[in-house]
This record gives structure tokens, sequence and C-alpha cells, in this order.
């Protein structure tokens, strides 16, 4: 799964914590979570549990610290997709 | 003297109606919300049937965020937050996202959080899954959940209590709104209670061999109360809401005004002198009843109508004996009585809300709603009073004054004064 098919299946992802529907439509690697599309910052683990499932990773603390915009969020996904 | 509440809003949950107009036309046309449970014939209860509400999830995406929709999970929570929301707009209010109304609190009650909620929990920690549980577990399994849900759609500044008082929940939060606004501490407040009854606690209930289980394939005949083959009550699940203000705040904003409550009183018998953990006493509920009557200035004579506890047990008798010596009243001179129970059945914390609802529109719409079930009342019953006192079809009457009663587990009993306002 190249960079590009993340990111559209991570827009299904984050679909249900944001309703800021425009802003999702447009996300690139810079849209910050809680910044830009306004995600309460409590709802990122349901994301992270969200996305352990739609990508079929284990998703461990450290590295879900890291997942504050779309590209870092692809990057962990991606590392963790390679293992 | 305090201040003078009444009440603005009604929003419900009922089983045999969800939303003010179906519930109103069943209470008026004797309509059954119990059904018969095929779920319970599988789990080998005794009792099958049960007053479950005809309610449909998704429509609470119309009164919650869908952020909030999503992951919401617990029945009762969702009936709490449907009836709440449509008593504070038939109130004439509008929601608003960015106003705190600080003179605006709320008690909303319930028995206890959602056991198919923390069973989820359980099975996921004890499979070694707790990292899977997510944000929204804790929110739904405090007690204080409904009243978390309803205070932050609402934008509510004043106080936000949950309360829990067994079968007596319902009318305690209203009274307990009530005494708020009545003493100056709140100028409006959203009250009420709600109770889903899944299978873990009805089988809980059903151990205790206190159900209704001779009429599990006649569903809608399976709750008696007053009559000889009661047998049991059965178990139902909604919620019930109102919105209670200050009369100068009503007016002051041109509510339209349904009723209003003139006094109540909340006690305990303390478990003796034959209350128990699981029965009340005579001597609290007389004393709870005549306190209720006085906190108001009503005169015993003048109650035109009684909504009792009511709840098809041997405790239907000696709840008639103890409102006889409340009142002084007995045969002919006995007040009309009813039991929305034989209808719904027993919604536990959300019996005392969805009843005082039904009070409420009895004196709206001047009516008496009928007993169902009673083709054969009780004889002892019928020793103490008349039977032209127990109606089993609508009786369209003037009806001023009334009082309702609940008791719970724990020997706690609530009686409110609702009269037409005037």
């Amino acid at each position: 799964m190249d960079r590009q098919a993340i990111l559209n299946e991570l827009k299904l992802v984050l679909e249900p914590y944001t309703e800021d529907k425009e802003m999702l439509r447009g996300i690139n690697d810079g849209t910050d979570l809680v910044k830009d599309l306004k995600i309460n910052s409590a709802n990122l683990v349901d994301i992270i549990i969200d996305a352990e499932t739609k990508y079929n990773v284990e998703i461990d603390l450290d590295s879900a610290e890291k997942m504050i915009t779309v590209g870092s969020c692809i990057d962990v996904i991606m590392a963790k997709m390679d293992r | 003297m305090g201040r003078r509440v009444v009440i603005t809003g009604l929003g419900v949950v009922s089983p045999n109606g969800v939303g003010i107009p179906e519930f109103l036309h069943s209470i008026q046309y004797g309509i059954s919300g119990i059904r018969f449970m095929p779920q319970y014939e599988k789990l080998k209860f005794n009792c099958q049937v049960a007053g479950m509400p005809h309610f449909e999830w998704d429509q609470l995406k119309k009164y919650v965020s869908e952020i909030t929709f999503h992951g919401l999970k617990g029945n009762a929570i969702g009936y709490g937050i449907r009836a709440a929301l449509d008593a504070w707009t038939d109130a004439g209010n509008f929601i608003s996202n960015d106003q705190t109304f600080w003179e605006t609190g709320c008690v909303f009650g319930s028995s206890v959080a959602d056991v198919e909620v923390v069973r989820n929990v359980i099975n996921r920690v004890d499979s070694g899954e707790a990292r899977k549980l997510g944000s929204r577990v804790v929110e739904q399994l405090m007690n204080s959940s409904v009243t978390a849900y309803i205070s932050g759609r609402l934008g509510l500044g004043n106080k936000i209590i949950a309360n829990s008082a067994a079968c007596a929940t319902g009318t305690q939060a209203i009274l307990m709104g009530y005494e708020y606004i009545k003493h100056g501490l709140a100028g409006r407040m959203v009250v009420g209670s709600c109770e889903h009854v899944d299978p873990y606690i009805f089988g809980a209930f059903d151990s205790m061999r206190i159900l209704s289980r001779k009429f599990n394939h006649l569903p809608e005949q399976a709750s008696r109360p007053m009559s000889q083959s009661a047998c049991g009550f059965v178990p139902g699940s909604g919620a019930g809401a109102l919105i209670l203000e200050d009369l100068d705040f009503a007016m002051e904003r041109k509510a339209t005004i349904y009723a209003e409550i003139t006094g109540g009183a909340n006690n305990s018998g303390g478990q003796r002198r034959g209350g128990s953990m699981t029965a009340p006493g005579s001597p609290g509920i007389i004393r709870c009843i005549s306190e209720a009557l006085a906190s108001s200035g009503t005169d015993p004579q003048s109650i035109d109508l009684i909504s009792g506890h009511l709840t098809a047990t041997a405790a239907d008798k000696m709840e008639i004996q103890n409102w006889g010596l409340a009142l002084g009243r007995n045969g002919r001179n006995f007040p009309l009585i009813n039991s929305l129970k034989s209808m719904i059945g027993h919604c536990l914390s959300a019996a005392g809300s969805i009843e005082a609802i039904a009070v409420v529109l009895q004196i709206m719409h001047q009516f008496v709603h009928p007993n169902i079930n009673l083709e054969d009342p009780n004889p002892e019953i019928l020793a103490e009073i008349s039977m032209d006192c127990i109606p089993t079809t609508m009786i369209k009457k003037e009806i001023n004054t009334v009082a309702k009663a609940n008791f719970g587990f724990g020997d706690v009993n609530t009686c409110l004064i609702f009269s037409k306002y005037k």
C-alpha cells in the first residue's frame, strides 16, 4: 500500500471523529488532527484503535504518540505494515 | 413561602409510546407496551415478557453530534438523552452550541450503569484486550453518564446531579429539582430518570421470584396491579424528563405552563417496623404522604387522583391501606386511583418520571387513564375502597390535584403533589 492509498483509507478512519468534512476531503501530510480537523484529543486513542483494525497492524504507545499530523500517521502505519 | 415551581416541558420514552403524542394516546386508550421476549425464553427466565420501548437508535443522530453518536452504546443513556432533549424543546427552548445556562441545572437518575456496556469491558479486559476499549467507555460507565450527556448537549451550568434511589429515583429527581427552584438555588431544572433493563438485571430480578410468570403467552395481560391474579411485576425500560421552572422565570419567557408542583416529600422508613431492604414499611409511607400534603398545604379531601406505585405484587393491598390512613379516606370517599404499570410494567428508576408525565398529561387534558387487566379486582382491596375509585376505562373529569408516590428498595419513599396551574 503506498502513501496515497493509506491516506485514502485514513480519511475513512477519521470520518466519524471530525465534523469538518470539507477539511477532511483536502487533508495532506501537514494536516494536524487536533488543530486543523478539530478532533477531540481524547478521541485520538479511538482513531489508533480503528487504524489498527483497518491496516491490521499493532501500534505501540510510543509510536502512537507520534501520530499528530496526517503525515506522521502515514509514517507510523507504513513502518508497522513493513514489519 | 418560597417560589412557585411549574412544569413547562415533557419528554418520554415509554414502552407504550416514544414521544408525548403517542404516549398520550396509549394511556388514554389503555394500550399496553408489554411484549414477549423470545431471548428470555432461551435464557430460561421464569418471566419472559417486558415493557420495552420501540426505540429507533439511529434517531439519536438528530439529538447528538455525529461524533458523540459514534461509539454511544448505553441504551439507558440514549433513552435519557432523547427524553431530556424532547422536554427541552417542548418547553419552547432552542439548543445553542455556545451558551452556558448558569441558572439551569439537571437532576437525572438511574439504577445501574448499562450492564451490557459493563459486560463489554469485562470481556475485553479478561481477554487481555483492555487497550482496545478506547476513550468512550468510561463516560458510559459513570453513574453520572446521562447527566453528563444531557448537560453537555444543552449547556447547563447549575447543579448537575445523578441521583439513585431504586424505584423512587424518578420522583426523587423531580423533588430535588423542585426544591432547588423553590429555595431559589436554580431558575430552571431538567429532571427525570432512565432505565434499561437488560438480560443481566432482568435475570437478577427473575431469580428473586417477584416477576409475573403466568402470562408469558399473553404479554399484554401480564401486568395486573390490584387484581386478584396479580403475581409479580413486569420489568420495563424507558425514560421520562420534565422541565421545571420558577414561575417568574417561565412567565418572563412566556412559556406555556402545563401544571404546578406544590409540594413533596422524600424519606425512608429506616428498614424498621415492616420496612426492609426489599419492602417498604407503612410508617415511612404514611409519614411521607402526610409530609408531602403538609408541604403543599393540600387538604387530603381535595386529592382528586392518586397515581400509585402499585406494581402488581402483594404490596398493592398494603399501599392502598397506607394511602387510606394517610389521607383519612376510604370506601367511596377514596380518591380515584390508577397504576400506569398496568400498561408499561415497572420501569424501576424510570417509573417515577414516566408516571409523573402521565400525571401532568391527565391534569393538562383533564382525564383519568384506565387501569387495564383489572377484570378480577383483589377483594381485599375492595374491602378498603370502592370499585368506583379504580377506573378500568378512561374517565373525562375535572382533575385539580394529584398525589404521586413511588417506593423503592432500601425502604425509600417519595411523594409529590401536582396541581392544575391557576
